[in-house]
C-alpha cells in the first residue's frame, strides 16, 4: 500500500513508545476530547440522526453491491463532460499514471488538496523520484510536510503537534520551500494561519497542475465532490490548468439525492459542524472556468478484494470522518503513527489489514489494537460494526481461511507465531469441554494458591507488571454450590416454580 | 419461576462470592435458583481472540446446560453480550461453512432467555428496590459491553439508587473503557495499562470507598491496578451490593480468600 510506512514495527511496540511520550499524550487527549464532545452535541441536535445513519449505511451498501454498474455510469458521465478516466489496479499503477500525466504538462511542481488516497499510495514520494515537487496546501498537511513528519489523524494530520512545535517548524522550514515565515512569528493561531496563508498563496498562483482526491463521486452526473474547512482545496481545484483527481472506487454514490445524506452525516461527525464550510463540486471541464484538462484516476488497491469479503466489506462504507479516532481510547494513547498507515485508529485497524492483507507483522497486529469497547461503532455515521470486523480479521490472522487477493480466491494458512496461544486456547477448550476437569483444576488452583507467584512469566508478565493478580479464592463457586446445595445442580428446587 | 444461574468461568474461579450474592439476592426476591453443573465458559476469550471454531463446542455446552430453563441469569454484561451478539454470528458462520446446522437453532433459543442480572431484575422481576443495605460511598463504572452491546442504560444506577445507605458518586469519564478487553490486556499491555491508570485516577478522584460494575472481568483489571497503587478503594460487583443487608453490615467482610468453614479435607493450606 503506502511506500512511506513500510517497515513499521507491529502495533504493540509502536504504541508502547507513544504511551511514554507525555507531550504526545497531552496533545492527543486534549484534541480528541474537545472534538468528541463537540461531535456529540452536534449530533444530538438532529432528531433523525439514527435514520440518517441508517440511510447512509444503506446507500453505501447498495452502491457497493452494484459497484461495477455505478463505476461504469460514472466513467461515461465524466467522459461526456470532457474529463478522462484512468483505472489503476494498485498503488504502483496509480503513481505511474499520475507521474505520466504531470510529465505530459512539462511542469515540475504541483499543488495538492489534502487526500487520503494519495497518502495511501505514497504519491508524493513517487513524484519526487520523478523530479516533481508536490506541495501540500492543507494547513495540517503543510505542517506535516514541512516537519518531515507523517500524518497521524485522518482529519487533523498534525493533531500530535502543539502550537509551539508548529511555530518552530514554520520558522525553520518555510524558507526552504518558498516564502519564509514572517520575522518574530509567535505561536498564536492567527499569526500561524497568516504565515501559512502567505506561504501558500505563492504556490496557488504559480501552480499549473493541481492534484486532489475526492470525498464523493456522483455517478449520474460524473461530479466529484471535495469537502474541506479551509478553502485551500478550492484554490487548487480552480486555479491550475490541469487537475488530476485520484479517488478510491468506493467513493461513488449513485445520485445527488444520495449525496445529500452524506453532506449531513460527514460535517457533524468529523468537525462537529452543522454544515460544511467549503463544499466544491466539479464536473469534467468548462470553457473559461477552472482547469482546462481533467483526469480522474480510479484507484482499486485492494478494494475489490475487500468487497469480496462479506463481513469485512462494510469498511468500504467509510466516509473518512474520523469520529472513530476521536472516541477511541486506544488511539488516544497510542497516537496515529503506531497504526503504520495513513488510516489510523479503529477504521485503520480494519481497513489496512484488508487492503494490504494480514501477512505482515504490523498488519497482523492491527486487528488486536482494540479493547473491543465499541465506542467506534456507536459514533460511526455509516454504522460500520468495527468490533465485528476486528474479530473477523483476528480469526483470519490466527486461523487463516478463504480470502481474495488480486481478484483470486485463495486460502490463507493459519499464522505462525501463534502456536503457544493456539495450544493454550485448545487446552482451555478441552477443560471447558469437561466440567469435571474444570472443577478439579479449580481445586488444584485453590489449594496451591499460597504458592502462586506475584509476578507472572511469559506473556502474563505484561499483566503483572502494572496490576496485581487477583487472589485465588479458597473455594470455587462450583464447590460452594456442591457443598451447600448438594451434588445435583440444585435439583431440590426443580419443578417447584411459582 | 425457575432460573438457571450462569455464573461464568471468571466468577466461578476467581470471584465466587459474586455468584453466592446472586443466589442470595434472587432467593430473597422469591426466585428459585438452579446451578447446572454442566456449564463452563461462554467462549468469549476464544471468540474475541479469533478462535471462532473453538467456541462451537462451548455454544453446544451452553445449550446442554441451559436448554431446560425459562431464564438464564448472568452476573456479567460481557458474557451476556457474547451469547446475545455472538452466538447468532457463530451459528450463521458455521452454517455458511456447511457445519453445525444445530448452532443457529441453539443461538435462537439462547438469545431471548439469557439476561444480565440487572436486566433480569428490572425488566423481568420489575424491581428496582431489592431491599439492600450498603452504607458506603460507591462509584459506578458502566462496562463497555454492558453499556454498548447490551444497552443496559440506567438499570444498574436505578438499582443502586434504591440501596439504603448507599451514596452514589459520579465517575468522571465513566463511559471510557477501563482497558481490560480480555486478551487485549496481554497483547497490548502498555496501552491497556495506560487506560487502566486513567480509569483508576478517575475512580480515586470520586473519593468513593468502592467502585462497582456489572462485570468482574473489568473489575479484576481495575482492582489489580488499584491494589498495585495501594489504593483503599474496593472493587465490588453490583450483585454483592444488591445482596447486602443490615445483617451483613454488622458482620465482618466475608472474604473469598478465607477457607470455607466446613470444607473438611478440602480445606486449603493455612
Amino acid at each position: 500500500m503506502s511506500v512511506t510506512y513500510l517497515g513499521m514495527p507491529a502495533f504493540p511496540e509502536a504504541a508502547a513508545a507513544s504511551t511514554r511520550d507525555p507531550r504526545l499524550r497531552a496533545n492527543l487527549t486534549h484534541a480528541t476530547h474537545t472534538i468528541r464532545d463537540k461531535r456529540a452535541k452536534a449530533v444530538t441536535e438532529l432528531a433523525d440522526w439514527g435514520r440518517l445513519r441508517a440511510a447512509g449505511a444503506a446507500v453505501k451498501d447498495r452502491t457497493l453491491r452494484h459497484l461495477d454498474h455505478y463505476l461504469e455510469q460514472l466513467e461515461a458521465a465524466v467522459t461526456d463532460a470532457g474529463g478522462q478516466v484512468h483505472w489503476a489496479a494498485d498503488a504502483v499503477e496509480a503513481n505511474r499514471i499520475v507521474t505520466r500525466l504531470v510529465r505530459a504538462t512539462g511542469e515540475t511542481e504541483v499543488v495538492k488538496v489534502k487526500s487520503m488516497a494519495t497518502q495511501e499510495i505514497g504519491l508524493n514520494e513517487a513524484l519526487a523520484e520523478a523530479g516533481i515537487h508536490a506541495y501540500e496546501t492543507d494547513l495540517a498537511e503543510l505542517i506535516v510536510q514541512l516537519g518531515d513528519d507523517l500524518p497521524s489523524h485522518i482529519l487533523v494530520p498534525a493533531i500530535h503537534r502543539d502550537r509551539a512545535e508548529i511555530r518552530d517548524i514554520f520558522r525553520r522550514e518555510m524558507g526552504h520551500w518558498g516564502r519564509p515565515a514572517p520575522e518574530g512569528l509567535s505561536d498564536s493561531p492567527a499569526e500561524l494561519a497568516e504565515a501559512a496563508r502567505l506561504h501558500l498563496r505563492e504556490k496557488f498562483l504559480s501552480a499549473k497542475v493541481g492534484i486532489s482526491g475526492a470525498n464523493f463521486m456522483v455517478a449520474e452526473s460524473g461530479t466529484l465532490v471535495v469537502v474541506e474547512s479551509e478553502g485551500n482545496g478550492r484554490m487548487c481545484l480552480t486555479l491550475p490548468e490541469t487537475l488530476i483527481s485520484v479517488v478510491g472506487i468506493e467513493k461513488v454514490v449513485p445520485t445527488w439525492r444520495d449525496l445529500e445524506v452524506f453532506l449531513q452525516l460527514l460535517p457533524r461527525s468529523s468537525t462537529a459542524e452543522r454544515m460544511n464550510p467549503y463544499t466544491s463540486t466539479w464536473t469534467g471541464t468548462t470553457d473559461g472556468d477552472g482547469p482546462r484538462t481533467f483526469h480522474l484516476v480510479l484507484l482499486d488497491n485492494g478494494r475489490t478484494d475487500t468487497l469480496a469479503d462479506t463481513v469485512g466489506r462494510q469498511a468500504l462504507r467509510c466516509i473518512r470522518c474520523s469520529a472513530c479516532l476521536n472516541v477511541c481510547p486506544v488511539y488516544e494513547r497510542a497516537g496515529g503513527h503506531a497504526y503504520g498507515s495513513p488510516y489510523p485508529g479503529p477504521i485503520g485497524a480494519i481497513l489496512t489489514p484488508q487492503l494490504r492483507g494480514v501477512e505482515g507483522s504490523l498488519e497482523a497486529s492491527l486487528p488486536y489494537a482494540s479493547s473491543l469497547c465499541g465506542a467506534c461503532y456507536e459514533v460511526c455515521p455509516v454504522a460500520i460494526d468495527i468490533p465485528e470486523v476486528l474479530v473477523h480479521l483476528r480469526e483470519r490472522v490466527v486461523e487463516g481461511g478463504p480470502v481474495t487477493r488480486g481478484g483470486v480466491r485463495t486460502v490463507l494458512k493459519s499464522a505462525k507465531g501463534h502456536a503457544a496461544e493456539r495450544a493454550a486456547m485448545r487446552a482451555a477448550g478441552w477443560v471447558f469441554g469437561h466440567p469435571r476437569a474444570l472443577r478439579a483444576g479449580m481445586r488444584l488452583t485453590s489449594r496451591t494458591r499460597r504458592l502462586h507467584p506475584r509476578r507472572l512469566p511469559g506473556p502474563g508478565r505484561a499483566w503483572s507488571d502494572t496490576r496485581d493478580l487477583p487472589a485465588v479464592p479458597a473455594e470455587s463457586f462450583r464447590d460452594w454450590w456442591r457443598r451447600t446445595r448438594g451434588t445435583s445442580s440444585g435439583s431440590k428446587q426443580r419443578g417447584d416454580g411459582e | 419461576m425457575r432460573v438457571a444461574l450462569f455464573v461464568t468461568c471468571i466468577n466461578d474461579a476467581l470471584r465466587p462470592r459474586t455468584g453466592r450474592a446472586v443466589v442470595t439476592l434472587l432467593e430473597r426476591l422469591g426466585v428459585a435458583v438452579d446451578f447446572p453443573a454442566e456449564q463452563t465458559c461462554c467462549g468469549q476469550p476464544q471468540f474475541n481472540t479469533g478462535y471462532r471454531h473453538a467456541t462451537e463446542p462451548l455454544v453446544r455446552r451452553f445449550d446442554r446446560a441451559f436448554r431446560d430453563y425459562e431464564y438464564v441469569v448472568t452476573p456479567s454484561g460481557s458474557c451476556t453480550a457474547m451469547v446475545r451478539d455472538n452466538y447468532p454470528r457463530i451459528g450463521a458462520k458455521a452454517a455458511a461453512e456447511g457445519r453445525g446446522p444445530e448452532l443457529t437453532g441453539i443461538a435462537a433459543a439462547a438469545v431471548p432467555k439469557t439476561y444480565e442480572l440487572t436486566e433480569f431484575l428490572v425488566d423481568v422481576l420489575k424491581v428496582t428496590d431489592v431491599g439492600a443495605y450498603y452504607p458506603h460511598t460507591v462509584t459506578y463504572h458502566p462496562t463497555c459491553h454492558g453499556l454498548r452491546m447490551l444497552g443496559l442504560g440506567d438499570r444498574p444506577r436505578r438499582l443502586l439508587e434504591q440501596v439504603e445507605g448507599l451514596e452514589l458518586r459520579e465517575l468522571p469519564g465513566a463511559e471510557e473503557c477501563c482497558g481490560f478487553g480480555g486478551t487485549f490486556a496481554v497483547k497490548n499491555p502498555a496501552v491497556s495499562a495506560a487506560m487502566g491508570a486513567d480509569k483508576v485516577r478517575n475512580v480515586t478522584a470520586t473519593g468513593a470507598e468502592a467502585v462497582c460494575t456489572v462485570d468482574n472481568s473489568c473489575l479484576l483489571h481495575i482492582g489489580g491496578s488499584l491494589s498495585r497503587q495501594g489504593s483503599p478503594v474496593r472493587p465490588v460487583h453490583i450483585a454483592e451490593i444488591l445482596a447486602s443487608t443490615e445483617a451483613d453490615a454488622q458482620a465482618p467482610v466475608e472474604a473469598d480468600t478465607k477457607a470455607p468453614a466446613a470444607s473438611g479435607t478440602e480445606g486449603s493450606p493455612r
